[in-house]
């Protein structure tokens, strides 16, 4: 674990994250976010990422990264789901339910097309 | 109200009037209807515009351009360029000048709208909130490694004073003066606490920002903490937020693990701890004194002020209190200045200010715009519209402690002092935005029904006086109310605001005073005619 003893501490230790970072974004690296603010947890994201997990296990996915977020600001598409692939654009989902989840998986995650009738313009 | 691509809005004060303002209407009317635009444009007169030089003044969103003095014989003109082709007219846009009030705000945005203005929640919604890296990638802990390294507590609170900062939480005290006070109290032990106890019905501003962005906070009650030379510090947060408070304590664990709290942080002699606190559900907690109460262990009622919390606060000691969206404020202004914070909003209440929407409007959320924007702009731009297309009657701010804001002032810029000079007072953020349909009797019944079962009894009118008014306007909506309650209702309007302990009391009669205020002919109908003119009151003639 790092401590932070002093600015150049701090420096250090966020150069070092924007690296990784970096490296993963610059390899391809699959992100999908979910928003879980209480909002989204009241519209059902929990249900959504764990469709997510569940996909990602059921298929043996590998190289995807999932996380979550707070809430972006428009609790009225919750749930809301982002995916990134690599350093491109962030794609937005809204009203994302289970089936629609998986569906983004196999088609954006996968095969790289973007389910454009799911998509919300932020 | 619909959901247009652009708002044409045309002066009206009386100079404006006397120079054409209505014929300048007119031109635009018909040239917006010749064109078959009427669909996606929308027209209005609004009243004064705060700057008086060059009237009458149309200004067209989103762009926020603003020309004057415009003649009736230009309106074709610019309908066709400016609507219809989207080409800018310079040889009619206002000069640039000192400029006051709405057309400040305006000229300040440059064209910037619809677009939000992200300050608070830079980061909410876009980083993971467990993970620290993220938030320190994000220049997160820099303003308090500068703070810490480079500054003294004397330089931090100039800063915070000089970028103009207002508290949040609903009152708009001055920041840096708060933090002055508390600073200037000579005490071993002091205490900085974070108010999380959002329990403004409709507010979730602060949730937001404690889930998505919680080492903002830390980072922001450390720089507090040393300003004022406190080394402890408690956030209090309602006892309903479970996953705020659980993403807290984690994060507290990891800035722990960090060296960002704890002893010598950042290599200097400032130590810090920070513990959370959860509150049980009483919205009176949400008021300093009684807060600090709660945190005592003893029942959340609040105290007689003065002494003020700054000299005698938490165990009688030097205790600063600021709300969430205050503090998460501070981290950007240290980190940039308080100069470029004061780049934002209205001279008067520099930054911006995040607002929840809820009510009868097309897109509910949350956005973080800077001070100075009007309703009518919230409504037409951020919520898309009303539902339905049914028009705009009446909008609530700021939970119940805000004020009952007519369709009449919609154009008048949402900021502190602009607000306190109408008569009505921002609140905590919270816009309830109400639509033809709904009855002033029966939004101000709900809004006592919640001062009633909310008041915490200590003091006689606030404890009385909201049965009592709620008993009144139950009759009222029964359709067994007399003209002398209207008279009553104003007593104790009165009696709440002038007689009361604490904040609760005090803002408990705005409901009453709004509604008696601007919508005095509807409750009359009610009691004279027995009739609802929105058709929401029971009207069953029986008497409590």
């Amino acid at each position: 674990m790092p401590t932070i003893k002093s600015i150049d501490d701090l420096k250090r230790i966020r150069e070092e994250a924007l690296k990784k970072q970096e490296m993963k974004s610059a390899s391809g690296q699959k992100q999908i976010i979910v928003g879980m603010g209480t909002c989204g947890i009241a519209a059902g994201a929990r249900d959504t990422m764990k469709a997510i997990l569940e996909k990602i296990e059921k298929d043996n996915l590998s190289g995807i990264i999932v996380t979550q977020t707070g809430c972006i600001g428009v609790c009225e598409m919750e749930p809301i789901v982002q995916v990134q692939i690599g350093d491109g654009p962030k794609v937005t989902y809204g009203k994302v339910s289970k089936d629609i989840a998986a569906r983004i998986v196999d088609e954006h995650v996968l095969a790289g097309n973007i389910v454009k009738e799911h998509m919300v313009n932020i | 109200m619909k959901s247009v691509r652009s708002m044409v809005l045309v002066s009206s004060d009386p100079v404006s009037m006397e120079r054409g303002a209505a014929q300048v209407y007119e031109n635009l009317k018909t040239e917006i209807e010749t064109l078959g635009l009427s669909d996606e444009i929308s027209l209005s007169m609004i009243g004064d515009v705060g700057r008086h030089d060059a009237l009458p003044f149309v200004i067209i969103y989103p762009e926020a351009t603003i020309y004057g003095p415009v003649k009736p014989e230009n309106a074709q003109y610019l309908v066709e360029e400016h609507l219809y082709k989207g080409r800018v007219v310079p040889e009619l846009q206002a000069s640039h000048k000192e400029l006051t009030g709405k057309i400040a705000w305006v000229n300040a945005r440059k064209g910037t709208l619809p677009a939000e203005q992200r300050i608070v929640l830079q980061r909410v919604g876009i980083i993971d909130p467990e993970n620290i890296e993220e938030y320190i990638i994000n220049d997160g802990y820099q303003a308090l490694g500068k703070v810490l390294s480079e500054m003294s507590p004397r330089d931090v609170i100039e800063e915070v004073k000089s970028s103009g900062l207002r508290g949040r939480g609903g009152a708009g005290f001055p920041t840096g003066l708060k933090w002055g006070f508390v600073s200037g109290t000579p005490a071993k032990k002091k205490y900085v606490i974070c108010n999380g106890d959002e329990s403004e019905p409709g507010t979730f501003k602060d949730r937001l920002i404690l889930e998505g962005d919680p080492h903002s906070i830390i980072e922001a009650m450390s720089i507090a903490a040393y300003a004022v030379g406190a080394n402890e510090g408690f956030i209090y947060i309602r006892g309903e937020y479970l996953l705020a408070q659980e993403r807290l304590k984690k994060a507290i664990k990891q800035a722990y693990d960090y060296g960002i709290l704890g002893e010598k942080i950042f290599g200097s002699d400032f130590n810090f701890d920070i513990h959370v606190h959860s509150g049980a559900g009483a919205y009176i907690c949400g008021e300093e004194t009684a807060l600090i109460e709660s945190i005592e262990g003893k029942r959340g009622e609040p105290r007689a002020r003065p002494p003020y919390p700054t000299t005698h606060g938490l165990w009688g000691k030097p205790t600063l209190v600021n709300n969430v969206e205050t503090l998460a404020n501070i981290p950007a202004i240290l980190r940039n200045g308080g100069k470029w914070y004061r780049s934002f909003g209205t001279p008067s209440s520099p930054g911006t200010k995040v607002y929840t929407i809820l009510g009868n409007v097309n897109v509910t959320g949350l956005i973080e715009v800077p001070m100075g924007i009007t309703l009518r702009e919230v409504i037409a731009i951020y919520a898309k519209g009303m539902k339905r297309d049914v028009s705009f009657k009446v909008a609530q701010t700021g939970g119940s402690s805000g004020s009952i804001i007519p369709a009449s002032l919609q154009d008048t810029p949402m900021d502190f002092d602009s607000f306190q000079n109408a008569g009505v007072s921002l609140g905590s953020g919270a816009l309830l935005i109400c639509d033809e349909n709904t009855c002033v009797l029966d939004l101000a019944k709900v809004l006592q029904n919640f001062f009633k079962k909310e008041s915490c009894g200590k003091c006689n009118p606030c404890r009385i006086g909201n049965e009592r008014a709620y008993q009144i306007l139950e009759n009222i909506s029964q359709g067994t109310g007399t003209m002398q309650d209207l008279d009553d209702l104003a007593m104790i309007s009165k009696n709440l605001f002038e007689l009361s302990n604490c904040g609760l009391g005090q803002t408990a009669g705005s409901p009453i005073r709004d509604i008696l205020n601007h919508y005095r002919a509807e409750v009359e109908a009610h009691i004279r005619l027995k009739v609802c003119p929105s058709g929401v009151c029971p009207m069953s003639g029986k008497r409590l």
